[in-house]
């Protein structure tokens, strides 16, 4: 790494800087397994080209490397594909494509706590990689919808088979979506938000 | 063929209050002490970067951050370079894509220069009991534009 040469300063491309006005940013979530197009879905709707955060895992946090020894210092580096929407001159939203695996969310101080709510990515051909993230999140009452990635060759389920299986509350929505168009990824994110609007509404009248 | 099956889980009866990752207030002491083994972990390499050990800000992933100052001329290449990539504001997350630093060590990174007083943080909107309405039809409306 090189920040000596000014030709080398990394940084947004001027189209991408936010305007001075952006006083607060949101998040979203979107978790799944390895390989269910979390990463896809994120640069489908991205207004900026998606970016990668980094985050060093070693032994002390999760003791999976006991097998090699005290010397053997393994560092795994986790990554998070994420991007960013502009929804008004003040406020922006990002959205963070995160791995399903519950050891590797302490990593980023505060991922799920302060996020809008978050949508669950699932493959059909690996519908219980999903179970434990949906354990997490109603556990940290953290709102989520289901988008079922298709795949071609996945077994095509009727949703009420997968309310049943996922045992999921009828008020949580279940839709199907390609990640790959923006479109279907951004009705995703609208059922998500319609959810958390819906609950704002009937929380505020109780 | 049916799919394999879950079991719902609850949230624990009194749901834990939203901790918002304010930057003015002091981090608490189990984030002195996280940050504190962390650090001792980590290679030499990002020691050096991040300067003393010490507490970090809670610093959010969405933290927006903005330079106040100019570059000082003790300035490190890491610390001139977000001083110049936040010009405009930009998250913490963004920062650490750029820098190509891990979060943590951009955290350590942004925690001296806002004790510095180089940059400011402006808080991010967290999650609610009673989520605000109004900034979700703003999302909506946004989301209806792309």
């Amino acid at each position: 790494m090189d920040f000596n040469g000014s030709d080398t300063i990394p940084g947004p491309r001027a189209e991408d800087h936010l305007p001075h006005t952006t006083t607060a940013a949101a998040k979203i979530v979107i978790v799944g397994g390895f390989g269910v197009g979390k990463t896809t879905m994120v640069g489908s709707v991205s207004e900026i080209r998606p970016l990668t955060t980094e985050e060093t895992m070693t032994q002390a946090g999760i003791g999976v490397d006991d097998d090699y020894g005290s010397e053997t210092k393994t560092a795994t580096t986790v990554a998070m594909d994420f991007g960013r929407i502009r929804i008004t001159e003040q406020v922006v939203l990002y959205l963070f494509g995160t791995p399903g695996q519950e050891r590797f969310w302490f990593l980023w101080n505060g991922l799920f706590e302060g996020a809008l709510g978050a949508v669950v990515l699932v493959d059909t051909r690996r519908i219980e990689v999903s179970f434990e993230v949906m354990g997490r999140l109603e556990e940290g009452g953290v709102p989520f919808v289901v988008a079922v990635n298709t795949f071609p060759d996945g077994p095509r389920y009727p949703v009420e088979d997968l309310r049943a299986a996922l045992d999921l509350p009828p008020e949580i929505p279940i839709v199907e979506c390609d990640v790959r168009r923006r479109a279907s990824s951004r009705d995703v994110l609208m059922t998500l938000m319609r959810f958390l609007h819906s609950l704002a509404l009937s929380r505020s009248l109780t | 063929m049916t799919p394999p099956q879950r079991r719902r889980r609850q949230p624990p009866p009194p749901p834990p209050p939203p901790s918002p990752a304010v930057p003015k207030s002091a981090p608490s002491p189990a984030e002195g002490q996280n940050g504190g083994e962390g650090e001792g972990k980590n290679p030499e390499r990002l020691y050096i970067i991040t300067g003393a050990d010490g507490e970090r800000a809670p610093v959010d992933l969405v933290t927006l951050i903005v330079t106040r100052a100019e570059a000082p001329s003790s300035a490190t290449p890491e610390q001139t370079a977000v001083l110049r990539m936040c010009a405009a504001p930009l998250s913490v997350a963004e920062i650490s894509a750029y820098l190509r630093l891990p979060f943590s060590v951009v955290t350590v990174l942004l925690t001296e220069m806002l004790a510095a007083e180089l940059v400011q943080a402006r808080a991010p909107i967290v999650r609610q009991q009673l989520p605000d309405r109004s900034l979700l039809e703003a999302v909506m409306h946004g989301l209806q534009r792309l």
